[in-house]
């Protein structure tokens, strides 16, 4: 086609131990277009993205395919000519801006380092073309802002900087890794609008790889959808969204959208609460991170506590755990008072309060065997013989939909979602009465997520446990959570069923943050952007 | 960042002072009585108190502390026992021999290592690593003596270019003083180059492998630009710290070197006054070679900090 | 053949090779010394014969037995260091790690101001005061080489105790014995390995070191250290005498500096040195 930019054919690229990591996928990008990258971790879209450039991190090796840029085969340039292609016509935005400035050189230095080694202006045309940058990002006093160090100025405003030096060349392409993911909520919409308005105004093509739907709806003429190496489906943004041909494209919808209506029934507390923190506040050393905290959870009930990073919602799991003891205040478990540090409390105290992590990872010792790590709180809290834990084990493997076999293994080969069972196992294995769930699914997959939130869910029916679920993903909250405790840096800013939280009319904070949730159609970031037309933009 | 430096000065001092006192206790405050440890079984009671007479040692232990610390700072390291002299007279010309000899293997050990390494770092996994790699694990697998005696054996024996025992004295000039002393400066000049080498390769792969690393390629820039403008400043501090920590090496390796060529540096009267039991040398010959490693770690401490960027341009 | 879920390469056969040759030789000596270790057989430095395949050292005594006879002294004692060296440091390094902050000051300045003596002047000067006997020898080295070994069990127990599943531990309520031995000490198993192999290597040149000053291993014993400086004059007449012990040294840490690089390397990532461009 005529205005054809890049084009890439069968794309084939291995790991050095022989894994296929992309699998003969194919893509066509035009001028002016962008389309996103979407899948799940280790579907091969940031390895995708860096070949354009015909880059392959170390250990990964490009086996085959053809990548044309403009008509001309990448891969048959030579070193120099791949070197020059890079950052000129095609310049790539990581997914941290910490990670992608060296913290030796200046932001300006930086940022011009890239037009001036290319040859393509001189010293002073640069800084100029850097200062205009700085200022249609938004950037605070862009004359001087260049002068600064990378360790000197904020995330948010590294991740502008990383954005005019991915623009100082002018290139036609654009290829965003993961912009916004590492960004609070209220943030990303900010930045996203930013990053449509740049792609609109400079007529670039961009590839925008991302994991979450909504987010891509936003930006995103065409979506391919990618699934371990391979394309499971390409097409409009559209059509994906609303006629998904494929089965596993369908899951993906059908999971986002699930977290946009409520399926619990909020009901009322009854009987006396499993946990009341009254009051708490927390401190580490003299920084007050708690602010006058009062939650209950009841018997058999989800209360969720969401906040955006900073609200201080984890600090409140570890003031009730003990781990941060409090300063004042009080925390009572089935109406006893717990002591405020964790050594102070008994061993029949610690059992009937159980945690689950967000990284399952590093939350399993990767040196014993599931059988130990499920086993070891049955036998340390009721004293059991071997064969009892050995059956107990068993039990709780099938409770959580794991083969029994599984017990004489090592958690280590086990992928996330699996990891995620055995945590829970682990937890129940003590017979709590309350489990403090700290975004146990923001690290999963959403497919998997899915499924860890349908067992937490069955688990609760079954054996009436309460949660105390912190997450920062409204959508959960929607589908599992009874009540709901907004926090805001340190200080709950309202509680109550899910539903009235949820619904009008709001607390100016909740509004905000509901809100700021991408939804599942494509003319969302608009109808934002047109409703806050009046405000000045929040920069941060 | 001159509020860390001088606190870093500080501790310095403190433990300069902290490990005065260990020195000390380790030689005159022990379990047991330094009189019949040194003097053995065999010694009657009244040579066992003369001795301690003539030590001092029937007075308190912080008092002799504090009289040996206060001497040692205006220069009085007490009298060696086997000949009676003061210790500064004998000391201080040796110690002018081992700082020859020692700066003579750094100023060659230094640049060598440290360029080899980053050359090694670079070309990760090619042949000149590879290389590198065997010749210094050889070297540094190898007692310091035997690599003496091979380069004596080939230099001084076979081809008798060097000789093989490099005794100066003050009266030689400096090109003669450098001839003699060539050999066990070779000596460890290689000793130290391997260990150096090994480490500043590590330092450089460890930064090489930092995701603004990738990100220099990723804008197309030129591996060897990458390297010098985005590695090696980054790359600095830790370089800085290896060097230093060698250096203090060089100081304990000269011991033996000085021993088996018989040279006559204070390494070579430490050792004589260990096997002489001659306790007031070794103290002092202790508190100056610890002396010379803490301001060399503080040194290299107080510079590490004046290259890191984020001190260097605080919030 | 798989060690340790990986090919070892070349190089580490061969490290792993002379370090099973080195302890066949050292437990079998009596059997294959062709003389005991302090019989004289002929006269001084007599150059390699029949009987003496390497020839005699300083007083007439053979060469080939007193190297065989000093593999024992020399494996054994640096041996013997390590393991206690490597009991103090890594107790004391965890402990540091898990006991709190206040155990962690005490001990990690107390170790500070040690490290700042060079452990071969720390050493001669306690030797100066204690004498060389193989008891004092053994524990002065471990004392300060555990010093060393506390700095790295301590590091890398801290990584381990920040991680959540020792969290996990702790929020159970088990006891701080239970979290050093179960918890962090099977997953420390593989830095601390690698660092007992160049410990070894240290204090076995350390030994030979010590020895070969005078200061070591006391005659009539047989050790390597002690048979280069027994035999140094020689060298003056161009004779190997020796060198074949610190050869012997030489080829016993070169093969055990291989097995540990080979060990090391399981772990390790490529750099970004590597990028495919």
């Amino acid at each position: 086609m005529a205005d054809e930019l890049l084009r890439i054919d069968d794309l084939r690229i291995t790991s050095v131990s022989g894994n296929v990591l992309v699998d003969g996928v194919s893509l066509t990008l035009k001028s002016g277009e962008v389309l996103g990258l979407i899948g799940e971790s280790g579907a091969g879209k940031s390895t995708i993205g860096l070949s354009s450039m015909v880059y392959a991190r170390a250990g990964c090796h490009i086996d085959g395919g053809r990548i044309g840029l403009g008509g001309v085969s990448l891969r048959e340039l030579p070193v120099e000519g791949r070197r020059a292609v890079r950052g000129v016509r095609i310049a790539y935005i990581a997914q941290s801006a910490a990670a992608s400035f060296n913290p030796a050189h200046t932001l300006m230095d930086q940022v011009c380092e890239m037009p001036i080694r290319h040859g393509l202006m001189k010293r002073a045309q640069a800084r100029a073309w850097a200062l205009e940058l700085f200022r249609a990002l938004d950037l605070p006093d862009p004359d001087h802002f260049g002068e600064r160090y990378p360790h000197q100025v904020s995330g948010g405003q590294l991740q502008r900087a990383m954005t005019a030096m991915a623009m100082s060349c002018r290139p036609q392409i654009l290829v965003l890794d993961e912009p916004t993911t590492a960004l609070d909520v209220t943030t990303q919409i900010e930045v996203l609008a930013l990053l449509k308005k740049l792609i609109r105004d400079y007529k670039m093509a961009a590839l925008y790889i991302t994991h979450d739907l909504a987010v891509v709806a936003q930006v995103a003429d065409r979506i391919m959808v990618l699934r371990k190496g391979k394309m499971v489906e390409l097409g409009e943004t559209e059509q994906i969204l609303h006629q998904p041909k494929e089965k596993y494209t369908a899951d993906l919808v059908a999971e986002r959208a699930a977290g946009e209506h409520f399926a619990v029934p909020s009901i009322a507390a009854t009987g006396q609460a499993v946990l009341t923190v009254e009051h708490a506040i927390g401190a580490y050393g003299d920084v007050v991170c708690l602010h006058d905290v009062s939650i209950s959870v009841g018997r058999g009930q989800t209360v969720a506590v969401v906040g955006e990073s900073g609200s201080g919602k984890s600090t409140l799991a570890r003031l009730v755990c003990g781990l941060l003891p409090r300063k004042s205040g009080d925390v009572r478990l089935h109406g006893q008072s717990l002591a405020p540090a964790l050594k102070d409390r008994t061993r029949e105290e610690l059992r009937q309060v159980q945690l689950i992590y967000q990284l399952p990872d590093v939350a399993l010792n990767p040196r014993q065997t599931i059988g130990e790590i499920i086993g070891r709180p049955v036998s340390f809290y009721f004293n059991a013989a071997p064969a009892e834990v050995a059956a107990r084990v068993d039990e709780l493997l099938t409770l959580v939909g794991l083969p029994t076999d599984y017990a004489t293994r090592l958690s280590t080969a086990l992928s996330g979602g699996q990891k995620q069972r055995i945590c829970i196992a682990r937890a129940l294995a003590a017979k709590p009465d309350l489990i403090i769930c700290d975004e146990p699914t923001s690290a999963l997959d959403p497919l998997v997520a899915d499924d860890i939130l349908r067992l937490l869910k069955k688990l609760q029916d079954e054996l009436g446990v309460a949660y105390l679920f912190i997450t920062h993903d409204l959508g959960i909250v929607r589908r599992i959570a009874h009540r709901t405790a907004v926090m805001l840096r340190g200080a709950l800013v309202i509680e109550g069923p899910t539903q009235a939280v949820f619904s009008p009319p709001f607390h100016p904070y909740t509004e905000k943050l509901i809100a700021s949730v991408p939804e599942l159609r494509t003319d969302w970031l608009e109808s934002v952007l047109a409703h806050r037309n009046a405000a000045p933009a929040v920069v941060v | 960042m001159l509020k860390i430096i001088f606190g870093r000065l500080a501790l310095g001092v403190l433990t300069l002072l902290a490990v005065s006192v260990l020195i000390f206790a380790a030689t005159e405050v022990l379990p047991g009585d330094v009189a019949s440890a040194v003097l053995g079984q065999g010694a009657t009671p009244e040579t066992l108190a003369v001795f301690r007479k003539e030590l001092g040692l029937d007075r308190p232990a912080t008092t002799r502390y504090l009289e040996w610390f206060w001497g040692a700072v205006r220069g009085d390291l007490g009298v060696s026992m086997t000949n009676k002299r003061p210790i500064l007279e004998e000391v201080a010309p040796r110690f002018r021999n081992t700082m020859f000899l020692a700066s003579f293997a750094a100023l060659i050990a230094v640049p060598l290592a440290v360029g080899l390494g980053i050359v090694s770092a670079i070309n990760e996994g090619k042949l000149v690593d590879r290389t590198a790699n065997v010749l210094t694990l050889m070297t540094i697998s190898v007692p310091e003596f035997f690599i003496a005696y091979v380069l004596i054996l080939v230099f001084a024996v076979q081809l008798d270019w060097f000789p093989s025992l490099a005794t100066v004295n003050s009266d030689m000039g400096l090109l003669e003083k450098l001839y003699v002393a060539a050999l066990p400066a070779v000596t460890l000049t290689l000793l130290v180059t391997a260990h150096m080498l090994r480490m500043t390769r590590a330092s450089v792969l460890s930064v090489m492998s930092q995701p603004y690393i990738e990100m220099a390629f990723l804008k197309g820039m030129r591996r060897t630009r990458v390297i010098i403008k985005h590695a090696l400043p980054n790359a600095a501090g830790p370089i800085i710290t290896v060097v230093a920590l060698n250096l203090a090496y060089l100081i304990v390796g000269v011991v033996v070197i000085e021993v088996v060529f018989v040279y006559p540096g204070i390494g070579q009267l430490m050792v004589d006054a260990v096997s002489k039991r001659d306790l007031p040398v070794v103290q002092a010959c202790g508190l100056i070679f610890a002396g010379a490693f803490i301001v060399l770690n503080t040194l290299a401490d107080i510079l590490a900090i004046l290259v890191n960027p984020r001190l260097r341009h605080p919030r | 053949m798989k060690l340790f879920g990986s090919k070892p390469p070349l190089s580490a056969w061969i490290g792993l090779t002379i370090m099973a040759v080195y302890v066949l030789v050292a437990v079998l000596a009596p059997w294959i010394a062709p003389f005991s270790e302090s019989e004289s057989v002929a006269g001084t430095w007599d150059p390699p014969s029949a009987t003496s395949w390497l020839g005699t050292d300083n007083i007439g005594r053979d060469l080939l037995s007193r190297l065989i006879y000093g593999a024992r002294m020399t494996i054994a004692v640096a041996l013997a260091t390590t393991v206690l060296s490597f009991l103090i440091g890594t107790t004391a390094g965890f402990l540091a790690a898990v006991g709190g902050r206040a155990v962690d000051l005490l001990l990690s300045r107390f170790v500070d101001v040690m490290l700042s003596i060079p452990l071969l002047i720390f050493a001669l000067i306690i030797l100066s005061v204690f004498g060389s006997s193989i008891p004092v020898l053994v524990l002065t080295i471990a004392a300060l080489d555990s010093t060393r070994v506390f700095r790295l069990a301590r590091a890398v127990a801290m990584n381990i105790t920040v991680t959540e599943f020792v969290e996990v531990a702790r929020l159970r309520g088990e006891g701080l014995w239970w979290v050093m031995r179960r918890e962090i000490l099977p997953n420390a198993m593989p830095p601390l390995i690698a660092e007992f192999g160049l410990r070894y290597c240290f204090n076995f040149l350390f030994v030979a070191g010590l020895s070969f000053l005078g200061l070591g291993i006391q005659p009539p014993l047989a050790d390597w250290g002690g048979m280069v400086r027994d035999n140094a004059q020689a060298i003056t007449f161009g004779l190997m005498a020796p060198i074949w012990p610190a050869i012997a040294i030489a080829v016993m840490t070169i093969g055990v500096n291989l097995v540990v690089d080979w060990f090391l390397s399981i772990n390790s990532r490529p750099s970004g040195a590597m990028a495919e461009m």
